[in-house]
C-alpha cells in the first residue's frame, strides 16, 4: 500500500501517455485486441491451438489454417473497404467468385491454353464483373445495394452457364498451385492475399486515390464541386473490387479442383462487409482503414476455425459465431460502451 | 374581393421559435382570411418556412398561439393539420410519382365495392374532380407521365379535397415555366373564389404582383409589415425585405446599358448562357483584376448564373468563352482544368468535407487538378496548408483536425484557402460572408480586395448590398432569372441596385 503511494505519481504519467497512444491509436488497436482475444479464447478451447508441425515441407497447424483459409475473405475485404469507402457497398462478389471460378475451371479442362493465360481471363472476368458494378452505380446512379444485388442474383446463374449445370472438376497443377501451393513452407493463398493488400495499399494511400475515394464517399456533392472525377473514382474501387473477387474465386475454385456455381464463395461477401465494418470503416463512406479490415477478416476466420476445432457440433457454427460477432459489434458501439459506464457507476455506488 | 370585415380562418398570436441561440421567428402575428391569396415574403432565414412549419405542425411552438377559427390548435404534425383544414404543397410534390393520376387523388380513401377497391368509381370521382380545375386528362395514367404543374395541380386537389380550408403553397412555381404558371393560377383564382385561404411562399415577386391580394414580409424572424399588396409599392417591399432605406428621388436613367465588350483582360465571357426553367439568356464577362458583383433577391438567378458558368449545370443555349476562346464546360472537373474556382452557396453541403482535415480539404482542388497519380506528399501538403493558415488566418489548432469541427467562418476559410492553393485565375464567390461572424467577414472582404488587386478575375454573389457595393467594378443585376442590367462605376450604390431590382 505504501509502495503503491510513492510510486503513484511518475505511474499515473505513464499511464497518461499510455491512455494517450491508445485514444490516437484506437481504431487499430481495438481490432487487434479482439483478434488475440478470440485466438486466447481458440487456445483456451484447444491447448495445441498454437501448435505448428512441418509436415512435407509445410507449416501445419491451426494458426496457419486461420491464415490460408482467411485469405478469400481478406481478399475480398480489401476490395470491399474501398467500395464502402465511397458510400457504396459490394454484395456481388460472392456470384463474381462463382464466375470467375467457373471461368477457369472451364477453360483449363476444356481448352489447350496455358494455364497462366487462364488465370489472367478469369481475372478479366473479375475485372468486366467490377466494371459492370461501376457502371451502374457510377454512371447510372443506380443505388449500390441494388446495382450490385443484380449480379449478385444473375451471377450465379452465368457460373452455371459456364459450367453447364456441373460442378466442372480440372486437374492442373498451376492452376492448383493458386489454392493448394506452397512457398517456403507456407500456403500460397497467404501470399497472394498479403501481397494483394500491400499493393492495393500502395496504390490508394501512395497516390492521392485515397484521399480522393474518402473524399467521395464523405461528401460527394463537395466532391463534384471541388472538381473530383466521382464517377471514375467509384469505377475505379468496383473494379478493384471485382479483381479481388476473381483471385478469391481463384483459391476456392482450385483447392477444391472444382468450380461449384452454386456454392462457391456462398455468402462470403457478408464476412466480407462484416470484415470491413469490424475494422472500423463506416458503412456511411468516407474514411477507411484498409489493414484493419485484413484484420477484420483474420477474426471472422479464427472465430470459424475456433468453432471448428473445438468440436462443436456444425449445427452451432452459425450461432456461436453470430454471438461472438454480435458481441463485438457491441464492444465498438460508442452508446453501448457509455451505458456500460453507466450500469458500472450505478453498480460501485451503493458500495 | 376579400371582404376584411371577416374574421380569419388562420391567426397566429405573437407566435416564437428558438432553435439553440438562433430566433428563427419572434412573436409573429398573421393573420389569413377566407377567399385570399396571403404572400408570406423574405429572404432566406427570414422565417417564412418555420411560420409554416410550426402552422404544420413540423415543428413545436416556444410560444405564442396558433388559432383556426378562434379556436387555438396544436397540431403535432402536418396528417393533424390536414384533419383540421390545412394542406401542405411542397415544391417537391408529396405524390407517388408511380401510381397514376386518380390513384394518386384517393390514396388512402379509395372507394370500395364488396370490399374490394372500386377502380372505375377511383377513375370516374377523380375525373369529376378534376374537371372542377379546369384539368382534363386521362386520369389512370401515371402521374409522372404529366408535367410538374399538372402534378402540382393534382396535389393541389387532392389536398384541397380533402378538406382543407386554408392552402399553403411552398415556392409552388420555382420549376414551372410561364404558361404553367398561368395554369396554376388559374387553378388558385378558383379556389379563391370557393373561399379557401391560400398562404403562398415564392420568390418571384412579378408573381407576387400578380397573384396577391395581401403581402406579410418577414425578416430576420419578425414581422415587417402586413399590406394589402395593391397598397404596397415594388421598391417599399424590397426595402422592407433587405432592410434597408429606398430613397424615392433618384432619376431613374442613370444606370448605363453596357454591353459585354471583350477586351485583351478579358478572362471569361458568357454570351446568352441560359437554361430552361432556370436562367433566361445572360450577357457576362469579367476581366483580370476585376470583381463583378452579382446582385438579386434570394430565387433572382444568382446561384444558378454561377452554377451555369462553373459547370455544375449545363447551359443548353449560349456559349462560354476564356481568354477569348470558346470553351465546352460539362463538369467542375473541367472549369477547374480551364483555372475556375468556385466557393459555394452551401458550405455544409457543397463545400467543406468534414471528416476529413483541415489539411485534406485544403489540398483537396489541387490534388483533383493533377490527377490520381500526381499525388501531393504529406510534407507538401502541410506546407500548403500551414501557408493557407497563416494567410487567411484560419483558427484552428493544427492542421490535422477535422474539418467539420471548425466554425462556419473558419469553414468558409477553408474552402477558400482550397481554391487558392489550386491557383486560380478566376474565382467565384457565392455567398462568401453569409453566417460568419463579424471579424472573419471583414477578413474574407479584405482578401477578395487583395485578390483583385493581384490580377485575379472575381465574380461575386452577396445579399450584403452594402458588401457587394464595397468592392464590385461592375453590378450585374437580375431578377426573376432575368438580367436586368449592368451598373459600373459611380452607379454603384445600394439606391441604384434597389431601385433596378424594383423598377425594370
Amino acid at each position: 500500500m505504501l509502495d503503491t503511494k510513492t510510486e503513484a505519481e511518475p505511474k499515473q504519467a505513464a499511464s497518461f501517455k499510455l491512455t494517450q497512444a491508445l485514444r490516437r491509436n484506437r481504431r487499430v488497436l481495438f481490432p487487434v485486441l479482439i483478434l488475440l482475444l478470440i485466438l486466447l479464447g481458440d487456445r483456451l478451447i484447444q491447448p495445441n491451438f498454437f501448435n505448428l508441425r512441418i509436415v512435407d515441407g509445410r507449416l501445419v497447424g491451426s494458426v496457419i489454417d486461420i491464415l490460408n483459409r482467411g485469405a478469400p475473405t481478406v481478399l475480398l475485404a480489401v476490395g470491399m473497404t474501398l467500395v464502402i469507402a465511397t458510400k457504396g457497398i459490394d454484395l456481388s462478389v460472392g456470384a463474381v467468385i462463382a464466375i470467375c471460378g467457373a471461368v477457369a475451371a472451364v477453360l483449363i479442362s476444356t481448352t489447350t491454353l496455358p494455364p497462366l493465360l487462364v488465370i489472367g481471363i478469369s481475372i478479366g472476368a473479375g475485372v468486366l464483373c467490377g466494371l459492370w458494378n461501376g457502371l451502374l452505380v457510377a454512371l447510372f446512379d443506380i443505388q449500390p445495394i441494388v446495382a450490385t444485388l443484380i449480379l449478385m442474383v444473375i451471377g450465379r446463374g452465368i457460373a452455371q452457364l459456364i459450367t453447364e449445370g456441373q460442378i466442372a472438376t480440372f486437374s492442373n497443377e498451376t492452376l492448383e498451385f493458386v489454392g493448394k501451393g506452397v512457398l517456403l513452407g507456407f500456403p500460397f493463398p497467404i501470399f497472394l492475399s498479403l501481397i494483394v493488400f500491400a499493393l492495393v495499399w500502395l496504390l490508394v494511400r501512395r497516390t492521392a486515390i485515397g484521399l480522393l475515394i474518402e473524399s467521395v464517399g464523405a461528401n460527394d456533392r463537395a466532391s463534384f464541386y471541388a472538381g473530383i472525377d466521382a464517377a471514375r473514382i467509384k469505377l475505379l474501387a468496383y473494379t478493384i473490387s471485382g479483381i479481388c473477387a476473381a483471385l478469391a474465386g481463384l483459391i476456392l475454385t482450385a483447392d477444391i479442383k472444382g468450380a461449384d456455381a452454386n456454392n462457391a464463395g456462398l455468402w462470403l461477401e457478408l464476412d466480407a462487409i462484416l470484415a470491413v465494418v469490424i475494422g472500423g470503416t463506416a458503412l456511411t463512406g468516407g474514411r477507411f482503414f484498409l489493414g484493419t479490415s485484413v484484420i477484420g477478416a483474420f477474426i471472422i476466420q479464427s472465430i470459424q476455425t475456433g468453432i471448428f476445432v473445438s468440436g462443436l457440433p456444425p449445427t452451432f457454427d452459425l450461432i456461436v459465431q453470430a454471438v461472438v460477432i454480435l458481441a463485438i459489434l457491441f464492444l465498438q458501439s460508442e452508446e453501448f460502451r457509455q451505458l456500460f459506464v453507466r450500469l458500472w457507476g450505478r453498480l460501485r455506488k451503493p458500495a | 374581393m376579400t371582404d376584411y370585415a371577416q374574421t380569419p380562418v388562420l391567426q397566429t398570436e405573437k407566435l416564437t421559435k428558438a432553435f439553440g441561440s438562433v430566433q428563427a421567428l419572434s412573436n409573429v402575428d398573421f393573420n389569413l382570411y377566407p377567399g385570399e391569396v396571403h404572400a408570406v415574403l423574405g429572404e432566406n432565414g427570414a422565417g417564412k418556412s418555420t411560420l409554416i412549419k410550426l402552422i404544420t405542425g413540423v415543428y413545436r411552438k416556444d410560444s405564442g398561439s396558433i388559432l383556426l377559427d378562434g379556436k387555438a390548435i396544436e397540431p403535432h404534425n402536418p396528417h393533424e393539420a390536414q384533419a383540421l383544414g390545412i394542406s401542405t404543397v411542397y415544391q417537391e410534390i408529396n405524390l407517388v410519382p408511380t401510381l397514376s393520376v386518380a390513384e394518386n387523388l384517393f390514396l388512402g380513401r379509395q372507394p370500395t365495392r364488396w370490399g374490394l377497391l372500386d377502380m372505375r368509381r377511383v377513375n370516374t370521382d377523380a375525373k369529376a374532380l378534376l374537371k372542377t380545375y379546369n384539368l382534363n386528362i386521362d386520369v389512370s395514367r401515371t402521374l409522372s407521365n404529366f408535367s410538374v404543374a399538372v402534378q402540382q395541380i393534382v396535389a393541389i386537389a387532392r389536398g384541397v379535397d380533402l378538406s382543407a380550408r386554408v392552402l399553403i403553397l411552398d415556392e409552388p412555381t420555382a420549376s414551372l415555366d410561364a404558361n404553367e404558371v398561368q395554369m396554376l393560377f388559374e387553378v388558385i383564382r378558383l379556389l379563391k373564389a370557393r373561399g379557401i385561404a391560400i398562404l403562398l411562399i415564392t420568390h418571384f415577386l412579378d408573381q407576387v404582383y400578380q397573384i396577391s391580394d395581401r403581402i406579410t414580409v418577414l425578416r430576420n424572424g419578425e414581422k415587417m409589415g402586413e399590406h394589402k399588396t395593391l397598397e404596397l409599392p415594388k421598391r417599399q417591399l424590397i426595402s422592407q425585405m433587405l432592410g434597408r432605406e429606398l430613397l424615392t428621388t433618384l432619376n431613374e436613367d442613370n444606370e448605363k446599358k453596357l454591353a459585354t465588350e471583350a477586351n485583351a483582360d478579358t478572362f471569361l465571357q458568357a454570351q446568352g448562357i441560359a437554361r430552361r426553367g432556370m436562367l433566361q439568356p445572360l450577357d457576362l464577362s469579367v476581366s483580370k483584376g476585376e470583381i463583378v458583383g452579382l446582385a438579386g433577391l434570394l430565387g433572382s438567378g444568382r446561384t444558378e448564373t454561377a452554377k451555369l458558368i462553373f459547370g455544375i449545370e449545363r447551359n443548353d443555349r449560349g456559349e462560354i468563352l476564356v481568354k477569348g476562346r470558346k470553351v465546352s464546360l460539362k463538369s467542375p472537373r473541367q472549369a477547374v482544368q480551364y483555372g475556375f474556382g468556385m466557393c459555394p452557396e452551401d458550405r455544409k453541403v457543397e463545400g467543406i468535407i468534414p471528416e476529413l482535415t483541415v489539411r485534406e480539404n485544403i489540398v483537396l482542388a489541387l490534388q483533383a487538378k493533377q490527377g490520381w497519380f500526381r499525388s501531393l506528399s504529406s510534407k507538401k501538403q502541410e506546407a500548403i496548408a500551414q501557408e493557407m493558415i497563416a494567410a487567411l488566418r484560419i483558427v484552428t489548432p493544427d492542421a490535422n483536425k477535422p474539418a467539420g469541427e471548425l466554425s462556419g467562418g473558419n469553414q468558409q476559410k477553408v474552402i477558400l484557402a482550397r481554391w487558392l492553393a489550386s491557383q486560380p485565375e478566376f474565382l467565384i464567390l457565392d455567398e462568401p460572408t453569409r453566417g460568419i461572424d463579424v471579424g472573419a467577414h471583414a477578413e474574407i472582404i479584405h482578401i477578395i480586395k487583395r485578390l483583385c488587386s493581384e490580377g485575379m478575375a472575381l465574380l461575386v454573389i452577396s445579399s450584403e448590398l452594402a458588401e457587394v457595393v464595397d468592392y464590385s467594378h461592375r453590378v450585374v443585376v437580375l431578377r426573376d432569372r432575368r438580367k436586368l442590367t449592368e451598373l459600373t462605376g459611380d452607379d454603384i450604390n445600394e439606391q441604384t441596385i434597389m431601385q433596378a431590382i424594383a423598377e425594370k
